[in-house]
């Protein structure tokens, strides 16, 4: 398909221009023109008042969904354990629920996994889906897809959620494709559109430099999977849910793969993602010297120590303390910035952060357009400055 | 063993800056580059076929400039090129790629292994993967970062996760998709690239028709999923600058955690 414009409809108005994902439009004497940068994906169409955009594309017509119901989070364990993301996706899926009307399911899969139910029940979800099979003992790919595939085909959710970890992320696509429907990855927000009712899913792009909203207009259940630390878990405990049991026709050989073992690598220090006081720093920092020093305040601090992606290909830390766009999502009720200028794939990882300060040299550093406090100055004379006060205060109560 | 992998071309994105007054993206001088997970996926598939024998097919979908990719991974060791470039692809979200993808590995038919990066740096879904394994019926494993065995009809894979890793036996055919973590990538040699570059190298270029797709299953119309709106990320907080000597921020820091109950 081709869009093209009408110059004589055009009011150059723009609208178009800033619809454009791909910076395809560009004003000339006060008209639009499409570039080749155009994909033809139709954004500017329905932004132009004076329905001056063209397009040989026959209108898409929405099927009919009304018998599509409910808000499914997939209940991710390990080892019996839940992640911590299945219960912020249960605190975000109560909030579209009450937009929606609809009741919220949690799907949990293993063998004997019933314990787990009654924190799913307290954390927002009104019924429990339990697929209990040996074949789904340890997480697989194939056993798991083919275990959502029965039960999206016999139950015909709307909307399903999952984490965005190594195993959701190694999940809902396989489900999304088994099933015929969408999926958006590792969004920041879920909202539902007023008027179409339709899940909006809000996602960084290019590196985390724009966001980009993305409706799944044409295909059920709406997928989604949302990083760790994202979304806030509720806590209810008054309320009451039920248990529903699936049985599922599914064999040792169509499954195909085995999980050999699994290797639990100790941490020296704690999970990130449910930190209250983060310490991180960036090439500011320096050296491994410098790391050190930095955790020496994490620790007195009670806190953990994380760094940037520069800091990790440095080789000052591992990159399982890698904060941002492609390190993990953090919300701590402190984040201490130190010697990160703050480029936007670090700061797209801690715009959840409760407060956020930053030790800079460099005055003009980006860090400090998203910090609430900002010293500029030299961290490592800041930073044992600050261990002084602190040991201080200590002595003082 | 006979290995496709798949490469994408990505703006670099840790180069791009947005325009400070309209927010929009500055892409002008943004180089483009082959997806850095992707020479990892093709160091694995050469350094494959140097142990085992076999042949590896580099396999791309872009614009007729992806052709770059392409050119290079033969540089880097691949036997044959196949740049997937049509109209009518463009616009395609997950759903209508993995399609293209996994009719383009239907036509090419004969392979044991597929393996591609874990994700692109534009748009970071890490969904391609498993959607083409999918559609294909194989099995899959993401976050590879070590290949412990490998014979004619199964192999054995490390798995990354959060924690630890997990060791997983797979038969073949089947699809891998690899971190950094797993090897070194080689750079693409000069004599192999000029090679690639003539008229008679074996690279080629196929369309929707080459791959039997029908134009309403595939790019933005045959797509699932709908950019709807795009905006500049806000951050923005009540910065507050701290002013004085070492002494003198520092107290008046602990006085603003203090005052906020966070010390």
């Amino acid at each position: 398909m081709t869009v093209w414009i009408d110059a004589d409809l055009c009011n150059g108005c723009k609208r178009c221009q800033k619809a454009c994902p791909y910076e395809g439009v560009e004003m000339r004497d006060g008209k639009a023109h499409i570039l080749e940068r155009c994909t033809s994906c139709g954004a500017c169409i329905e932004t132009c008042k004076p329905k001056a955009i063209l397009t040989d594309a026959k209108p898409r017509e929405i099927p009919d969904f009304t018998d599509r119901q409910g808000i499914w989070v997939f209940a991710e364990q390990r080892g019996g354990a839940l992640h911590s993301v299945s219960l912020e996706l249960l605190g975000k899926a109560c909030e579209l629920a009450g937009s929606l009307k609809q009741d919220v399911s949690a799907v949990l899969m293993g063998e004997r996994m019933e314990h787990l139910a009654e924190t799913l029940i307290q954390h927002g979800a009104d019924h429990v889906y339990l697929v209990e099979d040996s074949c789904l003992a340890q997480y697989r790919a194939i056993a798991y897809t083919t275990a959502f595939e029965q039960l999206i085909r016999r139950f015909n959710p709307n909307i399903l959620l999952m984490g965005a970890t190594h195993i959701g992320r190694d999940l809902a696509p396989r489900v999304s494709r088994r099933v015929a429907v969408g999926l958006t990855a590792d969004c920041t927000e879920l909202t539902i559109d007023p008027d179409e009712k339709i899940l909006l899913q809000t996602r960084p792009a290019f590196g985390g430099n724009i966001m980009a909203t993305i409706a799944n207009r044409y295909s059920r259940p709406q997928m989604a999977t949302v990083r760790p630390g994202v979304m806030e878990r509720k806590e209810q405990p008054e309320k009451r849910g039920d248990i529903i049991r699936e049985a599922l026709s599914m064999n040792e050989q169509d499954i195909k793969t085995k999980v050999l073992e699994i290797v639990r690598e100790a941490k020296k220090r704690g999970d990130l993602g449910k930190a209250k006081i983060i310490v991180a720093g960036g090439r500011g920092v320096g050296d491994v010297e410098g790391f050190k020093a930095l955790e020496k305040l994490a620790d007195v601090l009670g806190g953990e120590v994380a760094g940037t992606r520069v800091a990790v290909e440095e080789g000052w830390i591992p990159a399982d303390r890698q904060v941002g766009q492609t390190g993990q999502s953090v919300r701590p009720e402190l984040y201490i910035a130190c010697g990160i200028s703050g480029a936007i794939q670090h700061r797209a990882g801690i715009v959840n952060a409760r407060y956020i300060v930053a030790i800079n040299r460099d005055a003009r550093a980006p860090i400090f357009q998203v910090a609430d406090w900002g010293i500029v100055g030299d961290l490592h004379e800041l930073v044992p400055e600050m261990m002084r006060q602190l040991e201080e205060l200590k002595a003082q109560s | 063993m006979n290995i496709i992998v798949l490469v994408k071309q990505v703006p670099d994105t840790t180069e791009i800056k947005l325009d400070p007054k309209t927010g929009n993206l500055i892409r002008e001088g943004i180089e483009s580059i082959m997806n850095p997970d992707d020479r990892h996926a093709l160091e694995a598939a050469v350094s494959l076929k140097e142990s085992t024998g076999g042949s590896v097919t580099a396999v791309s979908m872009g614009p007729p400039q992806a052709i770059d990719v392409v050119t290079e991974a033969m540089g880097m060791g691949a036997d044959r090129g196949i740049l997937l470039s049509d109209g009518a692809f463009a616009g395609a979200d997950t759903w209508a790629t993995s399609l293209t993808l996994g009719k383009a590995m239907e036509r090419i038919g004969d392979y044991e292994l597929i393996i591609c990066g874990r994700q692109a740096i534009d748009g970071d879904t890490a969904q391609i993967g498993p959607q083409v394994a999918d559609h294909l019926n194989i099995p899959h494993v993401s976050y590879v970062f070590g290949i412990d065995e490998i014979t004619k009809e199964r192999l054995v894979v490390r798995r990354r996760l959060e924690d630890g890793f997990e060791r997983i036996e797979t038969p073949v055919p089947a699809l891998l998709t690899v971190i950094g973590e797993l090897n070194v990538p080689r750079y693409a040699v000069v004599g192999r690239l000029i090679a690639a570059c003539r008229e008679k190298a074996s690279i080629e270029v196929w369309n929707a028709a080459d791959i039997g797709c029908k134009t309403n299953e595939i790019g933005l119309e045959g797509s699932l999923t709908h950019v709807i709106k795009t905006f500049a990320p806000k951050f923005k907080r009540q910065g507050e600058m701290l002013e004085g000597a070492a002494g003198e921020s520092i107290s008046a820091l602990l006085g603003k955690l203090r005052e906020n109950r966070i010390l």
